[in-house]
């Protein structure tokens, strides 16, 4: 197997006994990008310098007699632009952060560095994660490596695409409505977003911050768990951040793997099936389904009423919260500036410079926010979404309270055509249908792939939510289901390489 | 619901800082009306005896301890500024009230 | 902007209307630390080194609640009387201000720490007004700006300007008062005496150094007029920019005499935020806002609820300290002064400094005699404070032990304590350098009355007769002798003992 072909999994262990270097590994890695991105454009800014000096501290601290600083030690990963990273260029994907460098690094970026992983680079993603198919980037929409034309989920289509080409095994994405699940199941690979709280938000740039949550993405489910594990625990930074033990997610993974999921009740949420949703993944769902039942598994219709206002509800509170979050891009202290020549007041400046620096889908979200919080709006729309949102939380419990995961497709369709929904935000807007739940009500959820779709031979994805903190059932349910359909990642068509 | 106006859009992009074109405008009103539309709908179950969930985990009293951390140096503060003059950011004129 | 407002007689003003007040103080908490963050909480210093990813407002960076501004904002709410809340959050008040780097403030918005509470008010002659405390709520300051180009440093005609966040993110306490009315004439007393109450309470607390010069107690005066007779609140102005207690009273008293004046002549007061010029004592218009600002509050996704146990709330309460209100009464009682010293006392603003005196050694009158009736004279002279004459309540218990001992004489003290002032050091050093010592050296002293009756044995004579008045020409003799530097007093007791 070719070191770009090859597992997480395999790669550190290949590295910690030497029978590779972390640097060849890398300098392999590197060499892919350079091949293929020109055609998948996965990467906004690859660091092969900084990439290549951490892969060497790995192999000397090794050489040195040193074990391996973590079980990821020397694994190459691609990490989605929107986590800061000291001294490297971090844009979101918008003209407004063009060239900023911050001066610190996000939590999540410093575990990496400290468990040894080799940061290869920034992947590019829908401007500031708003969308879900990586064309509203600011510079240039990512190709899904199974066909160019068509788009690779979103808002981390980077980071999907990087591992479906081979460019990375290993990439960090954030979730905030489906934003790593999304690009998982329409690349063919397994993207987890953890239970709120799980990871940290330090130096991750906020979109929705009731809502965001950076997680793993893998092309293997055991992949995933090493790296949630690398990333995932308390921070002081982060308010937000849970004060408890990481679920231990690797264990589930190697539990799961044997392939055995006697006892365990799965529910299949009735809402997430009918009009919208393609018959090929629909079809691909049920037989993911039987999968599980015939693993041992206990299926179980449930209902969830309110997850029918999830979309509504998310679409509320995410241009909310990013309204406000985003006012700080206002060209006084770092960023874009446009139009200041003296004459102008700091006020137009900043309207000039956001007209500017924004692109469409991020101003469209900014004025639904504005509006939605404004004083007479406030109680119809972002209030009575946040009443949405301790339903679905309830609806949740109660489905707990019978069965142990929940199960839906990841998205109602496969990976479209780029273009195809640019004009028409409503229909963008239904690719997050099934993942939205589990952010409104804080609890994990992940992708892993379910086979090619039978009408157009394109990736699908089952998706595994469970309740919070219990992240490691999930993880259970996916690498069993993984063990017994086996991986497709390793059937992406050749990526025709223009040299 | 009422459907939102191409003033009303204009009103909301001043409120955001937005310089948004008169072409932007149009179009933005015919999108967000439908947006709008399409979300209100969260009206329909959301009952006066539902408590709002602003925090999807149920945290309360996180604090800091009141010690002093390293500040970045001012160097590396102004590294990103637009423009920047005798260690402050400098910014166009500022309108409005007296700070 | 040059419009001369026309004014109305004080006398005529509240003949006509009630006043109606509103004061909003902010107060700057000294933590060692921001709000949100872990950069040093420090006044001055160079621009932009107390700076982190958070208090820049830079892309990623999160807020962690400062648990020590937490403490001192209960404790506020404790002295002055609140409930404190059970449950609350901050929220998200929502507009752009180059000063402010994420374009929001983290604010409590309808969720204060404390509220209802109350605070006596003592004004110069006595009487006690309550003022009723609405809220006290918790938020952080902004950045400061400088303008560069116009002609007074202020924001009109400038160029551009320069902004350091050293102070964005630094704690404060806002506290708000309900309307304050039915103090009439008496209005702009009031919220003068309101402001010094609060800022003794804070002082006492110790969260706070409450520098109105320095910004960090900041007074914005609600003023509002209702014609005699009526219990409609009039329309309203905002006062910001009032940096001493004198000011908060003159602010006040101007509004009122301007807000008149437009009332009378059938205008109608304008909603708006004014500002206050120390040089002239007058108000002038902030801009108007074209229509009321929609601050899109929210509560802040990125902090999580505050939720303060009751028995957190009763171990802080065990913690404060004697109010200054408390002490008063108790100094009262232990000095035995009437109510017109205490009021003198408390005035001058040396209730601090005399105990220090007494602390130190000295009795109360002795300190009082100093302080009041003394030291105010110099303060007020040199226009400072008392506490920042330049000198210490342990030195002038040291001159108070000197005279006491027969060391120095009262004008010596008191030439004594010019030095001290004048900065020429410690009190022992002032007397070596001036020469000052009180000859007390009773053989030199007897020897010099010896010699001095002997050069005068006709007066020395009629003293033996009982004559005592003729000591007087002893007396001079001995001081001029002793070059001015005898107790008068002393040397007369020594001529007569001696003749007796």
């Amino acid at each position: 197997m070719s070191l770009i072909r090859s597992t997480a999994a395999e790669l550190a262990a290949k590295i910690a006994s030497r029978e590779v270097s972390a640097v060849e590994v890398a300098q392999a890695h590197l060499d892919r990008i350079a091949e293929v991105d020109g055609a998948v454009n996965a990467f906004l800014h690859v660091d092969t310098e900084g990439a290549l000096a951490a892969a060497k501290k790995v192999d000397d601290d090794l050489a040195a007699g040193h074990a391996p600083v973590s079980p990821l030690a020397g694994v190459p990963l691609a990490l989605k632009d929107v986590f800061a990273t000291e001294g490297v260029p971090t844009t979101c994907g918008s003209k407004i952060l063009e060239g900023w460098v911050p001066p610190y690094d996000a939590t999540v970026t410093r575990r990496l560095r400290e468990a040894g992983v080799v940061i290869l680079g920034k992947t590019n993603m829908d401007e500031f994660a708003m969308g879900s198919s990586t064309e509203n980037s600011a510079y240039g929409p990512t190709r899904n490596p199974w066909d160019l034309d068509r788009i690779p989920g979103g808002s981390g289509g980077g980071s999907s695409a990087s591992l479906a080409a081979f460019q990375a095994p290993l990439a960090i994405g954030t979730d905030t409505g489906g934003s790593i699940r999304q690009p998982g199941a329409v690349t063919g690979t397994v993207g987890v977003k953890p239970t709120y709280g799980g990871v940290s938000r330090y130096g991750l740039v906020a979109f929705s911050s009731s809502l965001d949550q950076g997680g793993p993405c893998a092309r293997t489910v055991l992949d995933a768990a090493l790296l949630h594990e690398v990333i995932a625990g308390h921070d002081p930074l982060d308010s937000t951040s849970i004060n408890a033990p990481v679920p231990p997610v690797v264990a589930a993974a190697r539990e799961g793997a044997n392939g055995d999921l006697t006892g365990v009740k799965v529910g299949v949420v009735t809402q997430f099936s009918g009009d919208g949703y393609q018959p090929g993944v629909l079809r691909s769902f049920e037989a993911a389904v039987a999968q599980l039942k015939q693993l041992g598994a206990e299926i179980i219709e449930v209902s969830c009423p309110s997850f029918d206002y999830a979309l509504p509800a998310y679409y509320l509170i995410a241009p909310s919260e990013a309204s406000s979050n985003l006012a700080r891009f206002d060209a006084m202290r770092y960023g874009l500036r446009v139009g200041d020549d003296s004459t102008r007041s700091a006020e137009e400046v900043m309207s000039l410079t956001r007209e500017a620096g924004f692109g469409p889908e991020v101003k469209r979200r900014i004025m639904i926010g504005t509006y939605a919080l404004s004083s007479g709006y406030y109680d119809a729309y972002y209030g009575s979404a946040q009443k949405v949102r301790t339903l679905i939380t309830r609806d949740f419990e109660q489905a707990f309270a019978n069965v142990d995961v929940l199960v839906s497709p990841t998205t109602p369709t496969t990976a479209f055509r780029i273009g195809e929904r640019a004009n028409d935000p409503m229909a963008m807007y239904k690719a997050d249908l099934c993942t939205i739940p589990a952010n409104l009500a804080g609890t994990p959820a992940m992708s892993v792939p379910s086979g090619l779709s039978d009408e157009d031979g394109l990736p699908v994805g089952l998706q595994i939510m469970a309740p919070a903190l219990q992240d490691h059932r999930m993880y259970r349910v996916a690498a069993a289901y993984e063990a017994a359909r086996g991986t497709v990642y390793l059937d992406v068509p050749e990526l025709a390489v223009a040299r | 619901m009422p459907s939102i106006s191409r003033d009303e859009v204009a009103h909301l992009a001043r409120l955001a800082r937005l310089a948004v074109t008169d072409d932007e405008l149009d179009l933005f009103a015919g999108q967000l009306d439908v947006i709008l539309q399409s979300v209100a709908t969260v009206g329909d179950i959301a009952t006066a005896d539902i408590p709002p969930t602003s925090h999807a985990v149920p945290l309360t009293n996180v604090f800091r301890e009141d010690v002093v951390r390293p500040s970045l140096g001012q160097q590396q503060a102004l590294a990103g500024a637009p423009a920047a003059e005798d260690g402050r950011f400098r910014v166009p004129r500022i309108l409005g009230e007296e700070a | 902007m040059t419009s001369v407002d026309e004014l109305m007689d004080y006398a005529e003003v509240v003949e006509r209307f009630d006043p109606v007040l509103g004061l909003e103080v902010h107060v700057e908490l000294h933590t060692n630390t921001k709000m949100f963050c872990g950069c040093a909480n420090l006044f001055g210093g160079e621009p932009n080194t107390h700076v982190c990813p958070t208090c820049l407002g830079l892309p990623g960076s999160l807020p962690v609640v400062n648990g020590k501004a937490v403490e001192s904002a209960i404790r506020i709410g404790l002295a002055l009387n609140c409930e404190i809340a059970e449950w609350c959050r901050f929220a998200r008040k929502n507009y752009f201000y180059p000063d402010m780097p994420k374009n929001f403030q983290t604010s409590q918005y309808d969720e204060p720490i404390a509220f209802n509470g109350w605070l006596d008010v003592t004004l110069d002659d006595g009487e006690v007004v309550r003022v009723e405390i609405e809220r006290a709520h918790m938020e952080e300051d902004t950045g400061k700006s400088l303008h560069v180009g116009g002609a007074t440093g202020r924001i009109h005609g400038a160029e551009h300007s320069l902004l350091d966040y050293n102070r964005a993110g630094v704690p404060l306490i806002e506290i708000v008062t309900r309307p304050i009315t039915g103090t009439g004439e008496r209005a702009p007393e009031v919220a003068r005496a309101y402001v010094t109450a609060l800022r003794d309470l804070l002082k006492a607390l110790d969260v706070s150094d409450v520098r109105m010069d320095q910004g960090s107690l900041r007074c914005d005066a609600n003023v509002s007029l209702m014609p005699k007779g009526t219990t409609e609140f009039g329309t309203r102005t905002e006062t910001k920019n009032v940096n001493s207690l004198r000011s908060v009273e003159r602010a006040v008293r101007f509004e009122m005499t301007r807000q008149a004046a437009v009332l009378v002549n059938g205008g109608k007061v304008t909603q708006e935020t004014r500002h206050f010029d120390e040089s002239t004592g007058s108000t002038s218009s902030g801009r108007t806002k074209e229509t009321a600002e929609d601050y899109r509050y929210f509560p802040e996704p990125d902090l999580v609820p505050i939720a303060p146990s009751r028995e957190w709330v009763e171990e802080l309460r065990g913690t404060l300290p004697e109010l200054p209100w408390e002490r008063r009464k108790r100094i009262q009682t232990e000095w035995s002064l009437t109510d017109a010293e205490l009021r003198d006392l408390v005035n001058a603003g040396a209730v601090d400094l005399v105990a220090a005196t007494v602390d130190a050694g000295a009795t109360p009158a002795e300190a009082r005699s100093w302080w009041v009736a003394y030291l105010t004279k110099e303060a007020n002279a040199r226009g400072v404070e008392l506490g920042e004459l330049g000198i210490t309540p342990a030195q002038i218990a040291r001159v108070v032990a000197l005279v006491n001992a027969g060391e120095l004489t009262n004008k010596l003290a008191r030439e004594v304590v010019t030095g001290v002032l004048a900065g020429e050091g410690e009190p022992e050093a002032v007397i070596e350098a001036r020469g000052l010592k009180v000859v007390s050296d009773d053989s030199a002293l007897e020897k010099a009355v010896d010699e001095a009756l002997a050069a005068q044995p006709d007066v020395a004579a009629k003293i033996r007769d009982g004559k005592v008045a003729a000591a007087g020409a002893i007396v001079g003799a001995v001081m001029k002798a002793t070059k001015g530097q005898a107790d008068a007093k002393k040397v007369r007791d020594l001529i007569i003992a001696r003749c007796s």
